[in-house]
């Protein structure tokens, strides 16, 4: 029993409910295949480093699955090479350390981690913006004291 | 008059001592690299997408075999660039 993960781009000119049908598609492809999916991620709209067919934007994909053989891969590949709205594809194949990642980033367990490292830099970064602020804050009463104390003795 | 504990070094004691490198992988027990989170591997790569020497990044040979494999397959998927410059 391997787990697989197939990643691809949707060409993003496409109307919405095209671009879910195409994702759909392959998830029923898939079933029918008889292989258990074990996780769909619509990553969304994002720029691509490079422009693919013409196209600077796309819309990932990526479906998990687990198959008893890998003899279905090389007929997902087939199809998704033949159909026209897919601009690029990636299928891997998932060591069990991969399978474990998936699992804790979904459960939260890896973007937790990294929003407490986020939340500790911004910390730093709000330790770091009080400690010029102060001084400035500082110079400020200082000079406004003996001006008062001045004020007081005329 | 300087007492004498104000005299320390005569020459700066930090000159010749270098951080050790060591590879994040192991130290924190990242035991997958995933090709979908750009972000982290632009930490491997230079300023024109190239990977950087494992030299520079202190990897140990096997999680730098993962972390090419890894930005090879971000680049097939526009994630990350082939040739660029400015990357960060």
């Amino acid at each position: 029993m391997n787990q697989y993960e197939v990643t691809f781009i949707v060409d993003p000119v496409l109307s919405g409910d095209e671009i879910e049908g195409t994702a759909t598609t392959y998830l029923d492809h898939l079933k029918g295949e008889g292989c258990e999916i074990v996780n769909k991620e619509d990553i969304g709209l994002r720029q691509l480093a490079y422009s693919i067919k013409k196209r600077t934007t796309g819309v990932y994909y990526c479906i998990e699955f687990s198959s008893t053989s890998g003899n279905i891969i090389p007929k997902l590949e087939l199809a998704l090479r033949r159909d026209e709205r897919i601009m690029r594809f990636l299928t891997v194949r998932l060591d069990k350390y991969g399978v474990k990642y998936n699992d804790d980033k979904r459960n939260g367990l890896i973007g937790r981690k990294r929003n407490e490292e986020d939340a500790a830099a911004d910390a730093n970064e709000k330790a770091a913006a009080p400690a010029p602020a102060a001084p400035v804050a500082k110079a400020a009463e200082a000079p406004a004291a003996p001006v008062a104390a001045k004020e007081e003795e005329e | 008059m300087a007492s004498r504990d104000d005299i320390k070094f005569l020459s700066n004691p930090k000159i010749g001592l270098k951080q050790k490198k060591y590879c994040r992988f192991r130290r924190f027990g990242i035991r997958h690299i995933d090709y979908k989170d750009p972000e982290f591997l632009k930490q491997f790569v230079n300023e024109q997408g190239k990977l950087l020497p494992r030299r520079i990044t202190g990897n140990s040979l096997k999680y730098q075999k993962k972390v090419a494999t890894a930005v090879k397959r971000a680049r097939h998927l526009a994630y990350l660039p082939f040739v660029t410059d400015l990357l960060k």
